[in-house]
């Protein structure tokens, strides 16, 4: 029997003795359990989708399927091919990046660079990237209406003295310049990230050098930031390929008899032939085996970009790590 | 050597030089620098010698770093930095509203403590300063990139991969690049930040011997917190003290007969 | 001497550096735009200017110069600039087209107490009538017809259904995913499920719409057993697809970003990993948490293709077992029928506005809240 001491504490008779395990913590386990079992649903979620789609689309996939030019009845699985709505879809995402690259790499550049830090202006100017990030697609798309097809558009057209509305209607132009837009915030994220990521010692050894500052970021950072850059657009790109509620109104059209040749030409597009082909089949079992393969063009070209631009992500990290 | 390419500082040079007596370079007097309220560096007044070395001792967060960039204006570079006091290369107070400090970096180069070579090639990086101040013709480049890198000392290591990455080399050849890279633009004047803390022993010996020969063309002040290190290599030393400047003269003088107790206590290692 | 050139020595520098600034400005002047140019179109209906009543009072063609021109201008309905460049002649035949027009107005809608109504007063967007046809007040959208009844309290409650359910399922799961993945789980496990996860932020909208129409409608209908196949439920659940991977991010960020050694000390007195996560780190991080879930409500009520795909009729009814007309989808939908510069253009703008405000508001709290939790942890590191 051990003795008690005078301050009343007890001795435990064998050491340890109090660490095995002894009650078992059911609500830890059971939240813990919900908690794991809510991250299996989504991974769950993320799998049946992509597997239906995979499954059904997969074997409706040819190579004519992605070649082909079809006549205005889609849903004909004979006939009917995607080939210019990827055309489509390639072409105003082009144009966009055209756009996009310069405006979101400036702003990027002017934010990291020059910028001082507590100054209100610049806390406005990051809110308001912010927002635009937060913007729903369709409010773009009424923007692209309102803005460049309604105002810049008509103004331009009798600025130029077009017999008819040239400018002034949807067009690939102004569905593109919609989307850079949108996809504004993205790109300057991207190239923020990789503009921080290089060490402050690089820049003060070309200024001691007696480089001016643009001369530093022409000459050293911006090299160094490079793949990030790209990253950004790419990322830009993928997610700009996939949006439809922005190009409803600014440019995309149901059937067109020929490819789009110019910037105030109308184009097809993947995402909106999901639509509608998912919403306006007359006989949907018929049109299932295309739909599913037009889905799957669709995601493949979104996840090949998503995927190149993490791989880039991914080595320049590395890279970076080397380095600092 | 492309001598019309870079304009030098003018005159006491020549002079100092022939009659062996090295006149002050740089005079500074009542300088103190402000972070925002908080004051780093207090009244110093100093002449730093032309064509020696001179060493800032003292304790950390003394100011001498901070001190050493007030000599090529890289403490602009802070938000909310002020200057009272003035600084003057040569004839020239450096401080003055029309003083153009990209020019003035041209003149005063500095290496840094943690080296930083650019992500080029060796070559790039030593022809950098050049090629931002002009120099296209290639052979005056390639004569100007031998020139530096034999005088940093690293030409017989490299010379046959000029043109790989400069991250590929050691520790101590990445900074004995960046002193190449600073000397290649003939700055009068070469600042160095603790160039060899970062170090193991046989590279900082070969930066400290590197040191030694540059001073024959190099005006150079040099910050380190070791002192074996101050008196090997400088002919004059400042010590500082919680942004003051104790005590500054010949470094025998310094180190062995110091007039300041502060400095006694210091270079007898009673505290730092 | 070489050092005294000053700023003047690189006027292109110069002209450079003023040009990098105003590029970054646009992004101000981009929100600006958005606002004006969506309000713009909007602005007639918002102040009330505009009239769509069929039947109005009629000015006959030979009163027309009693009349002053800006009243001539509002009577016709004409933009300035076209009213300029009209002649006389050609302002009279206008008044003229309008006499007939109204005159062609059939007897019986003639007599009809609606054809005198401007339904697009606010009285008439917001509040329930009683339609003639009717038997009691309602709230009606339906823009099509001789009359068109515009109220948009269908839209909003629509709006609020589908926005409600996706929330509903979103957010427990992915806040419980995050919890998980960030406090629970190994850290291998943080490294393989967080890209996963993004991932399906990457499926475009249509795809899941796509999804939901063709595969999860009948599905849960045959689970639930409702009556309407394609309803607010199925919509709502689809829409929490493109609401999770979200809500998840940035309550992960949050979670990761409560300082070790907070979750350190917990779990050095003894407390099990939920009891740390639930009782120290989640409270720590509830800003950030609910930043993620009104940015998630920015996302879902802003969500368009989704919703267009799997439902469309306009029904004015709680049930989430009926089908739902959302502000988004009505502008999807009827844009392309609208007449350029007519009631229903401006209506649908107006109801962009509307959108466009309600996210820009949830939008600038969300990130209010996650700017001050991100202050507040930095300053305790």
């Amino acid at each position: 029997m051990n003795p008690i001491p005078p301050t009343g504490m007890i001795i435990p008779t064998e050491p340890g003795r109090h660490f095995r395990a002894g009650k078992f913590d059911f609500w830890s386990f059971f939240f813990s359990g919900l908690t794991g079992l809510a991250t299996l649903l989504i991974l769950a979620i993320l799998a049946v989708l992509l597997g239906n789609i995979i499954i059904n689309g997969w074997p409706n996939l040819s190579w004519h399927f992605v070649s082909t030019i079809p006549r205005k009845d889609f849903f004909d699985p004979a006939t009917t091919g995607v080939l210019p709505m990827i055309i489509g879809t390639t072409i105003r995402v082009f144009v966009m990046t055209i756009f996009v690259l310069p405006i979101g790499v400036i702003t990027a550049i002017y934010l990291t660079e020059y910028a001082p830090t507590d100054s209100m202006l610049t806390r406005i100017i990051r809110a308001a990237v912010n927002n635009l990030a937060g913007v729903p697609s369709i409010v773009f798309g009424l923007f692209g209406l309102g803005f460049f097809i309604n105002f810049i558009g008509r103004n331009l057209d009798e600025f130029l003295q077009n017999p008819g509305p040239v400018w002034g209607q949807p067009a690939v132009l102004w569905a593109s310049l919609t989307l850079a837009v949108m996809t504004l915030p993205v790109v300057i994220v991207a190239t923020e990230e990789s503009l921080k990521a290089i060490p402050l010692g690089l820049r003060e050894a070309s200024l001691a050098l007696g480089a001016t500052k643009l001369e530093t970021i022409c000459k050293v950072v911006l090299p160094q930031a490079l793949p990030g850059i790209m990253t950004g657009g790419i990322l830009a790109v993928s997610r700009a390929a996939g949006e439809v509620a922005p190009i409803l109104f600014t440019g995309v059209a149901y059937y067109m008899a020929s490819l789009p040749s110019k910037l105030s030409d109308q184009f097809m597009d993947l995402g909106y032939h999901v639509f509608v082909l998912s919403t306006q089949s007359p006989d949907i079992e018929r049109t299932r085996p295309i739909l599913y393969a037009t889905v799957l063009v669709l995601l493949l070209l979104t996840f090949a970009l998503n995927f190149v631009a993490i791989l880039i992500r991914a080595r320049v990290r590395k890279k970076l790590r080397a380095l600092g | 050597m492309p001598e019309n390419a870079l304009p030098k500082l003018e005159v006491k040079t020549a002079l100092a030089a022939a009659s062996g007596n090295a006149a002050p370079l740089i005079e500074i007097k009542k300088l103190s620098l402000f972070y925002g309220q908080a004051q780093a560096l207090k009244n110093i007044s100093l002449s730093i010698r032309e064509r020696v070395v001179t060493a800032f001792i003292g304790p950390s967060g003394c100011g001498k770093s901070t001190l050493l960039r007030c000599l090529n204006r890289m403490n602009d570079l802070i938000d909310g930095v002020r200057i009272e006091g003035s600084v003057r290369i040569g004839q020239h107070d450096i401080y003055a509203p029309d003083v153009d400090v990209i020019e003035l970096r041209k003149r005063v180069g500095m290496v840094f403590q943690k080296s930083n070579p650019f992500p080029k090639s060796i070559y790039d990086n030593v022809a950098y300063g050049l090629r931002i101040q002009g120099v296209k013709n290639k052979s005056d480049l390639d004569a100007a990139v031998e020139q530096s890198l034999r005088g940093a000392a690293l030409w017989d290591e490299v010379k046959d991969r000029l043109h790989t990455s400069a991250l590929g080399l050691s520790g101590g050849q990445q900074q004995r690049l960046c002193i190449a890279r600073a000397i290649a633009v003939k700055p009068e004047i070469v600042l160095m930040d603790e160039p060899a803390s970062a170090l193991d022993p046989i590279a900082t010996a070969r930066v400290e011997d590197l040191i030694l020969e540059l001073k024959r063309d190099f005006t150079i002040v040099i910050v380190t917190h070791n002192m074996q290190q101050a008196t090997r290599i400088s002919d004059d030393t400042a010590f500082f003290y919680m942004g003051e400047l104790i005590e500054a003269g010949p470094t025998q003088k310094i180190f062995t007969n110091p007039r300041q107790k502060r400095t006694e206590d210091y270079v007898t290692g009673r505290f730092g | 001497m070489g050092i005294h050139r000053g700023h003047r020595a690189r006027p292109l520098e110069w002209i450079a550096e003023r040009g990098i600034f105003l590029v970054a400005l646009s992004t101000i002047l981009m929100i600006f735009l958005i606002f004006v140019f969506v309000g713009r179109e909007a602005m007639p209906i918002l102040f009330g200017q505009e009239n769509s009543a069929l039947i109005k009072p009629v000015i006959p063609p030979e009163e027309m110069d009693r009349l002053k021109p800006e009243e001539l201008q509002a009577y016709l309905g004409l933009s300035d600039k076209a009213f300029r460049q009209m002649e006389r002649e050609t302002l009279r035949e206008l008044m003229i087209v309008k006499q007939e027009a109204q005159e062609e107005i059939p007897e019986q809608l003639r007599n009809d107490p609606d054809a005198h109504l401007n339904t697009t007063e606010w009285s008439a967007m917001l509040l329930p009538r009683q339609w003639s046809g009717y038997d009691e007040p309602v709230y009606i959208w339906q823009p099509i017809g001789s009359i068109h009844k515009y109220n948009i309290v269908p839209l909003i409650i629509g709006s609020l259904k589908v926005t409600l359910v996706g929330l509903l399922v979103a957010v427990p799961l992915a806040v419980g995913a995050a919890i998980y993945v960030s406090q629970l789980a190994r850290p291998r496990v943080r490294e393989v499920v967080k890209p996963v996860i993004e991932m399906l932020s990457g499926i475009p909208s249509v795809v899941i719409g796509f999804f939901a129409l063709l595969v999860m409608a009948s599905v849960l209908q045959s689970v639930f057993g409702y009556q309407t196949r394609l309803n607010a439920f199925v919509a709502g659940i689809a829409l929490s697809f493109a609401v999770i991977p979200l809500v998840f991010s940035i309550a992960e960020d949050a979670l990761t970003s409560v300082p070790r050694s907070y979750t350190q000390a917990a779990l050095a007195l003894g407390a099990s990993r939920w009891q740390t996560a639930w009782q120290i780190v989640l409270p720590t991080a509830l800003p950030g948490v609910f930043a993620a879930v009104v940015l998630g409500f920015g996302r879902a009520i802003g969500e368009t293709m989704i919703v267009l795909m799997v439902c469309s009729a306009s029904v004015v009814s709680w049930s989430i077992f009926d089908s739902a007309r959302t502000i988004t989808t009505t502008i999807a939908a009827e844009m392309a029928e609208a007449v350029a510069g007519g009631h229903h253009y401006r209506i649908l703008f107006m109801l962009g506005a509307i959108l466009f405000a309600v996210t820009f508001i949830s939008n600038l709290i969300g990130d209010v809240v996650i700017h001050r939790l991100k202050h507040r942890l930095e300053g305790k590191r």
